[in-house]
C-alpha cells in the first residue's frame, strides 16, 4: 500500500478513503459534456479536522486537491484535471444552528439544499433560504463558491450575497474564520464591516480553500405562493416589462424564458412572476399590483396573462423537478447549460444567438434568464440537451456552449461558473491589471497550486 | 371555402335588437343597440367590435337564429381586430394544432368524445359510461375548434372544423357523444352557421346521462343537497338543453335554489375575459356570481365544463362551497363516488 | 472478456442524470437510500448505480468485488423507483440492478454471502441449512393447522419457519387468525421458498424453479387465497408468480386482521402504550399497503399512535431487503439503515416499535441491541399487540 493511501486511511478510516477502480471512474466524470479526468483517490471527510490533514498531506506530498459537492455545476469543476485526491464533501451535512432573530443558518460544508429546506419547514416554518432550482442533493457550500443563483435572488441577490460567515481550510492547511465568526460566536456577516475577506473565496470555484462552515441568510417564508405567466411575441419588450415589474418592489422570483415545444410556448416569450404573502389579501394585492402594471401591454394586445393552472403545481415546487427533467428530453440523461450574467437590455441579442446556435450545431435548446437583484442583472441561461450514448451530440453540444460563452464575453457579460477553457477565454479578455490582481491572490493563497488545479490557472 | 350563413335582413327587420340590448357587458339605448348592430352587420366600425367579451349569451339573446356572435367574430377578423392579446391568441391556436398524437379507444358505431380535455375522458367511466368508456376518442384531431371563437379566430375554426367531422366519419361512427356543451354546440350550432354538413349523429352528454339515471334508478339514493349552478358560456348555443341540468338534478334528489344570475342571466367563469381586458372585470364578475351562489345557502357548486371548473374550483372552494362536476355528481347519487366530508 | 455483456434494460441506462433525486424521499429530509446512507459514496448511490452499470455495459470497468458489493448492498426498498423524476424509466430501475445482478450471477462474479445464500436454498431449500422436515415445527401447540380445504393457505416463509425471532411471529399470526375464527391451514414441512430473495439477487433460474414448484404444489393442494406473514412473500406471489402461471388473491395478515376488526369481530380492551409503526419496504412502498397495519393500530383502545418522520411512502428501509438480511453485507455500522432507523423511532418518544415483517422485527431488534437501547425500546409484532388487547 502507498504512502499516501496509508496516510489517508489513518485520518480518515477505511471506509472514508477509496482508490477503487468504481470510485475513481465515477468521480473521475460529471454529468456534463467535459471529458473525464481520474483521480488517485476519493475521500469522505466527517469533520473540519480531516480536512485539514487531507490538505496538509496534500501540500506535503504536492498532490492536488478537488473539493465536490454533487457535482452538478455540470460544468467541469469537480472533474480532477489534474488527478489527485476528490474529496467528497457531503457527509459534513449537518445544520450546525439556526438564529431565529437574526434570521441566519450555519451548516456544513457538505450540507445539502433539500436538507435545509427540510429542517427549516420542520423547525421554523416561518423561514426559508433562497433555494435553487437544481436537485436537491446539492450543496449549500458549493452553490456559493460559484455565485449560485436562487428563487431569492430577484429580491436579494445572488446566493453568495446572502453568505453570512465562512469556515475554510486553506489550501495551506489552516482554518480560517470569515467574517463576524472570526471575532465572536455570531456568524451574521461575512465581511463588513471588516476588510472582505469572503472575497477571496467566493466564486474561486473551489481553487483557493474548501469551506467546512457557511453561514447563511434565511429570510420570511410566507405562508402563500403564488404565480402568473405574462406572455408576448415582441422580444424588444421583454426588458421594460421587467423594469416595469421590478418597479414595485414586491415580487420573489422573475424569469423569462422561451422554449419551441410543446407548440403551447411556441413562438412566444414568457414571464414568469411569483409573489408571496401571509393573506389572501395581501396576495390578491399582489396580483392587481402586477396586473396593473402590466395593463399597457394587454390594451395594445402585444402581452397578456396565460392561463396556467394546469402548469400551478409543477411551477410551485420547490425546486422545480421538471427542469432535470430537461435532460430526458433526447432521452439521453444529460444536458449542460452556460448562464452568462448580463444587461436585461441584452436580452434579444442573447435569445436571438440560442436558437442560433441550437440550429447551427443541430442541438436541442432551452432558455430561462433570472432577474437578479430587483433588475441590475439577469442571468442568462442558453441550454442544450443531449444523449450521452451519442458522443458526437455531446461534442456538438460543447462547441456550441463554448461559442456561447465567446458570445457573452463579446457582449460585456460575465461567464457564469465557467469551464475551464471558458475560464481561460475570460482571463484573455480581462482587464490586465485585474488578471494581475486575481493572478496574485490565487498564488499566494495556494503557492504550491495544489486547490482544484486547472481552474483559474495561473501559468 | 364556408361562409357564415348570415342574413342581412333579419338583423335589417329585428324589432328589439336584444343581441346587444340584453348584453351584460355593453350598455345601449334601445334605438342606439339596433344602430351599432346595424354597423357591424354591415361591416362598419362599431364598439361592439372593440367592447364584446366574448361571452357567447346573444346566440342566445337573438331569438331568430342569426347568429350574432359568429358574426362578429366574422367582422372582428375581416378588421384585424384582437380580443385577447395577439401571443394569447395565437398560443391557443398553437396548443390546440393536429400534431398525430390522437388516441382511440375500441370505437365502432360510437365514439365517446374527449376532445382536447383528458379530464372528460376520465369522467365518462364507471357503471354510467360502461358501454361507451371504451370507446375514446382524444386529442386535436377530434377537437371542436370552438374556443377559437373566443379570439375573433373564425378562420381556424373554417380550416380545422371539415377536418375534425372527417376524422370522426374515417372512424365510421354513426353517433358521437358529446362530454363537453362546447363539442356539442360545435357540430349543432356551429357547423350549422357554417353550412357544413356532420354526417354523425351529436348526442348531447347531458341527454346520455338523464337516459343512463333513468336505467339506473335502482341504484339512486337521492341526494338531498342544495346546489348552485355554474352554467358555462358554451352552454349559450346550444340553449334548448339547458332544461336537461335542472331535469338530472331533480332525478337525483339535488335542489337548485334560484339565484339572480341564473339561466338567460348567469355569469360566465370569466375566465377568457381575464386574457381579453385584464384582472379588475373578471374578478368583478367572479366576485357578483360566487355572492349570488353564497346567498343561496348552497353546499356545492356544480359545473359542467372542465375549464369553468378549473377556473373557479379553487374560488368557491375558499367560499365555502365544495366544487363538483355534474357527471362526478350523478356517480355519487348512485353510489359509485364518496360524498365529501 | 469473450462476450459482450447486456441486460434487458441497456438501452436506459445511459439517461440516468446522476441527479441524486433518488438518494431523499419525497421532502428531502434526510437521505432515503440505505446503502447510500451507510456507505457515503455516490457509487453506492442508485445514480451511481446507473452509471457504473453503464461503465460496465461499455467494459470501462471490470467486475470486480467491489461492483459487486455496490449492487448487492443495494436493499431494494424501492425509493428510487419513486423518487426518480424521470418518468419515463423511473420504473426500471429495479429491474436494471436486478438483472446486473443476474449477469453477475452468470459470470461467477458475486459475493461469497450471495453464493453461499444460494447454495442453502437449492440445497437445503432455506438459507439456514436446517432440515426441511423441521420447517412447520414452529407451529407446534399452536393449534394452528395443516392445510386441506381451508379458505386460506397461511404462507410462512423461511424466517418464519426458521428464525427465532421470525417462528415468534410466526406463532403470534398464526394462532391470532386461528383464534378469530379465520380458516386457516399451512403446509408446514412441505412448505417451500417463495423465491423473492432469489429473484432480486439474480438466480433467476433458481427463481423460476421455486416458483414453478410452489405453484405446481398450491394448485394441487387446492389453494386459491393466500396469507402471507412475510410482506416479501406477499411481494413475490402478487407480482411475479401471475406470469408463471399461478393466479392466487394474496393478502398480508394485516389487511385480514384489519377487516375482522372493521367488521367488528374482534372486542379490543385497553393495551396502554406508545406506537409507532413501521413500514415494511415490501408491505408499503412495493405494494402500497399504509393503511390496514394503521388502522388496526388505531382501533387499540389506550394505544397512541405516533409517526416517525419518514412514513408510508417515505419510510426507510430496515435495511433487510435486497438479500441483506441473510447476507450482512452492509454491516452493522453507525449509519447501518437498522440504527438509523431505531434512532428515528425513538425520537418519536415511542417505547414501542409495531411491525408487520419477521425480517424488519429481527433488524431492528438487532439495531436496538447494538445502539443499547433495550430499556427504551422494543420491537412488537401487530398480531402480538392485538392479542395482549384482545378482551378476556
Amino acid at each position: 500500500m502507498s504512502d499516501i493511501l496509508q496516510s489517508l486511511i489513518e485520518i480518515l478510516g477505511e471506509r472514508g478513503v477509496s482508490n477503487s477502480p468504481e470510485e475513481l471512474w465515477f468521480y473521475a466524470r460529471d454529468p456534463g459534456v467535459l471529458e473525464a479526468h481520474l483521480p488517485d483517490y476519493v475521500v469522505l471527510p466527517k469533520t473540519t479536522e480531516q480536512v485539514q490533514k487531507v490538505v496538509q498531506l496534500a501540500n506535503r506530498e504536492k498532490i492536488p486537491v478537488v473539493p465536490m459537492g454533487n457535482g452538478m455545476a455540470l460544468t467541469g469543476l469537480v472533474i480532477p484535471l489534474k488527478g489527485g485526491i476528490v474529496m467528497d464533501m457531503k457527509r459534513m451535512n449537518k445544520i450546525l444552528e439556526v438564529n431565529e432573530k437574526a434570521r441566519y443558518a450555519v451548516v456544513e460544508g457538505g450540507t445539502s439544499q433539500g436538507m435545509l429546506k427540510a429542517y427549516l419547514q420542520d423547525n421554523y416554518p416561518h423561514l426559508r433560504h433562497s433555494l435553487p432550482h437544481a436537485p436537491p442533493t446539492t450543496t449549500i457550500a458549493a452553490n456559493v463558491a460559484l455565485h449560485g443563483q436562487g428563487q431569492l435572488t430577484q429580491q436579494y441577490g445572488f446566493n453568495s450575497d446572502m453568505v453570512t460567515g465562512l469556515e475554510v481550510v486553506l489550501p495551506t492547511g489552516d482554518i480560517c474564520k470569515i467574517g463576524s465568526p472570526c471575532l465572536g460566536p455570531y456568524w451574521f456577516s461575512k465581511g463588513p464591516t471588516l476588510p472582505d475577506l469572503s472575497g477571496l473565496f467566493l466564486g474561486w470555484l473551489g481553487t483557493t480553500g474548501i469551506f467546512t462552515k457557511v453561514g447563511l441568510k434565511l429570510y420570511p417564508n410566507k405562508k402563500i405562493r403564488d404565480v402568473e405567466i405574462f406572455v408576448t411575441d415582441r422580444i424588444e419588450l421583454i426588458s421594460e416589462i421587467i423594469y416595469k415589474l421590478t418597479h414595485l418592489e414586491m415580487l420573489e422570483d422573475i424569469t423569462a424564458w422561451f422554449q419551441p415545444m410543446p407548440l403551447i410556448f411556441k413562438d412566444n416569450y414568457h414571464v414568469t412572476i411569483y409573489f408571496t404573502g401571509d393573506t389572501e389579501e395581501e396576495i390578491e394585492f399582489k396580483r392587481k399590483m402586477v396586473w396593473d402594471a402590466l395593463q399597457e401591454y394587454i390594451d395594445t394586445k402585444d402581452g397578456g396573462f396565460m392561463g396556467m393552472q394546469f402548469m400551478k403545481e409543477m411551477l410551485l415546487e420547490m425546486p422545480q423537478r421538471s427542469i432535470a427533467a430537461f435532460a430526458d428530453v433526447p432521452k439521453g440523461g444529460g444536458f449542460e447549460y452556460s448562464g452568462p450574467i448580463t444587461l436585461i437590455e441584452h436580452f434579444p441579442q442573447y435569445a436571438t444567438k440560442v436558437v442560433e446556435l441550437a440550429a447551427k450545431y443541430d442541438v436541442i435548446y432551452a432558455s430561462a434568464a433570472r432577474v437578479i437583484s430587483g433588475g441590475h442583472s439577469m442571468m442568462f441561461s442558453i441550454s442544450f440537451a443531449f444523449n450521452r450514448a451519442d458522443p458526437a451530440m455531446m461534442d456538438r453540444v460543447k462547441r456550441a456552449l463554448d461559442e456561447a460563452t465567446g458570445f457573452a464575453l463579446e457582449m460585456g457579460g460575465i461567464p457564469w461558473k465557467p469551464n475551464f477553457m471558458e475560464q481561460k477565454m475570460t482571463m484573455k479578455k480581462m482587464d490586465p491589471n485585474t488578471l494581475k490582481l486575481l493572478q496574485m491572490v490565487k498564488k499566494n493563497l495556494d503557492p504550491q497550486g495544489i486547490m482544484n488545479p486547472g481552474n483559474w490557472e495561473v501559468n | 371555402m364556408y361562409a357564415l350563413k348570415f342574413d342581412e335582413n333579419v338583423c335589417t327587420t329585428c324589432p328589439s335588437a336584444d343581441c346587444v340590448l340584453k348584453c351584460q357587458y355593453m350598455e345601449f339605448e334601445k334605438d342606439e343597440a339596433h344602430e351599432e348592430m346595424m354597423k357591424v352587420v354591415k361591416g362598419e366600425d362599431s364598439r361592439v367590435l372593440h367592447e364584446c367579451v366574448t361571452c357567447y349569451a346573444c346566440e342566445e339573446y337573438c331569438k331568430r337564429g342569426n347568429h350574432p356572435f359568429y358574426l362578429i367574430g366574422e367582422r372582428r377578423e375581416e378588421k384585424g381586430i384582437y380580443t385577447a392579446p395577439r401571443p394569447i391568441t395565437n398560443q391557443w391556436i398553437n396548443m390546440t394544432q393536429m400534431q398525430g398524437k390522437q388516441m382511440v379507444g375500441a370505437v365502432k358505431d360510437r365514439a365517446l368524445s374527449s376532445c382536447l380535455l383528458p379530464q372528460l375522458g376520465e369522467m365518462g367511466s364507471g357503471e354510467i359510461f360502461k358501454d361507451v368508456a371504451s370507446a375514446i376518442a382524444f386529442g386535436a384531431e377530434f377537437m371542436c375548434p370552438a374556443v377559437h371563437t373566443h379570439f375573433a379566430k373564425m378562420s381556424v375554426i373554417k380550416e380545422r372544423l371539415p377536418i375534425v367531422i372527417d376524422n370522426f366519419n374515417k372512424l365510421g361512427v354513426k353517433e358521437v357523444i358529446c362530454l363537453h356543451d362546447e363539442c356539442y354546440g360545435t357540430y349543432t350550432s356551429i357547423a350549422s352557421a357554417y353550412g357544413m354538413e356532420v354526417p354523425f349523429k351529436p348526442i348531447y352528454y347531458m341527454d346520455f346521462l338523464l337516459d343512463r339515471l333513468k336505467e339506473l334508478k335502482d341504484k339512486i339514493k337521492p341526494l338531498n343537497i342544495k346546489v348552485v349552478y355554474q352554467r358555462p358560456c358554451s352552454n349559450r348555443l346550444i340553449p334548448d338543453k339547458h332544461h336537461l341540468v335542472k331535469d338530472i338534478l331533480d332525478f337525483i334528489g339535488v335542489e337548485l335554489p334560484d339565484r339572480e344570475y341564473q339561466d338567460e342571466n348567469c355569469l360566465c367563469c370569466a375566465e377568457i375575459l381575464r386574457s381579453i381586458s385584464g384582472y379588475r372585470l373578471a374578478n368583478e364578475i367572479q366576485q357578483r356570481n360566487i355572492d349570488d351562489m353564497l346567498e343561496t345557502g348552497a353546499e356545492y357548486c356544480v359545473f359542467n365544463c372542465p375549464a369553468c371548473q378549473s377556473t373557479l374550483s379553487e374560488k368557491v372552494a375558499k367560499n365555502g362551497l365544495k366544487p363538483i362536476h355534474i357527471i362526478d355528481l350523478c356517480k355519487m347519487a348512485i353510489g359509485e363516488k364518496e360524498r365529501e366530508v | 472478456m469473450g462476450y459482450a455483456r447486456s441486460i434487458d434494460h441497456a438501452e436506459i441506462v445511459h439517461r440516468c442524470f446522476r441527479c441524486g433525486y433518488c438518494k431523499f424521499p419525497g421532502d428531502y429530509v434526510d437521505f432515503n437510500c440505505p446503502s447510500y446512507k451507510a456507505y457515503g459514496w455516490d457509487t453506492y448511490s442508485p445514480g451511481g448505480r446507473m452509471w457504473l452499470i453503464r461503465a460496465w455495459l461499455n467494459d470501462e470497468i471490470e467486475t470486480g468485488p467491489r461492483f459487486a458489493e455496490i449492487l448487492y448492498s443495494c436493499v431494494a426498498c424501492d425509493n428510487c423507483k419513486d423518487q426518480c423524476v424521470y418518468p419515463r424509466f423511473k420504473d426500471f430501475l429495479p429491474d436494471i440492478f436486478q438483472e446486473t445482478k443476474a449477469e453477475l450471477v452468470n459470470e461467477g462474479k458475486i459475493p461469497p454471502e450471495v453464493r453461499d445464500y444460494f447454495k442453502a436454498i437449492n440445497v437445503n431449500g432455506n438459507p439456514y441449512k436446517l432440515p426441511q422436515e423441521e420447517r412447520g415445527k414452529w407451529a407446534e401447540g399452536t393449534g394452528v393447522e395443516e392445510f386441506s380445504d381451508q379458505e386460506y393457505l397461511f404462507y410462512v416463509g423461511c424466517v418464519g419457519s426458521y428464525d427465532e425471532v421470525g417462528q415468534k411471529m410466526a406463532r403470534n399470526v398464526g394462532s391470532l387468525l386461528s383464534n378469530v375464527g379465520v380458516s386457516v391451514g399451512i403446509l408446514g414441512s412441505e412448505e417451500a421458498c417463495d423465491g423473492n430473495e432469489v429473484k432480486i439477487m439474480g438466480e433467476t433460474g433458481l427463481f423460476t424453479k421455486l416458483a414453478e414448484d410452489n405453484i405446481i404444489k398450491f394448485k394441487i393442494k387446492g389453494v386459491k387465497k393466500i396469507i402471507t406473514l412475510d410482506p416479501h412473500a406477499l411481494n413475490v406471489f402478487k407480482k411475479d408468480y401471475p406470469r408463471l402461471g399461478g393466479k392466487f388473491e394474496v393478502f398480508h395478515f394485516t389487511e385480514i386482521l384489519a377487516g375482522i376488526i372493521r367488521d367488528k369481530k374482534m372486542a379490543l380492551s385497553e393495551y396502554k402504550a406508545k406506537v409507532t409503526y413501521h413500514d415494511p419496504c415490501y408491505l408499503g412502498r412495493h405494494n402500497m399497503i399504509y393503511d390496514p397495519p394503521r388502522e388496526i393500530l388505531k382501533s387499540i383502545p389506550g394505544l397512541e399512535l405516533v409517526e416517525m418522520r419518514r412514513n408510508s411512502v417515505s419510510a426507510f428501509c430496515c435495511g433487510g431487503g435486497g438479500g441483506n438480511f441473510f447476507t450482512d453485507i452492509i454491516g452493522t455500522g453507525e449509519d447501518s439503515p437498522g440504527r438509523v432507523r431505531i434512532r428515528e423511532a425513538l425520537d418519536t418518544g415511542a417505547e414501542i416499535v409495531a411491525v408487520a415483517c419477521p425480517q424488519c422485527a429481527k433488524m431492528l431488534m438487532d439495531a436496538i441491541k447494538t445502539e443499547e437501547l433495550e430499556d427504551r425500546l422494543e420491537v412488537v409484532d401487530v398480531a402480538e399487540i392485538v392479542s395482549g388487547a384482545r378482551s378476556k
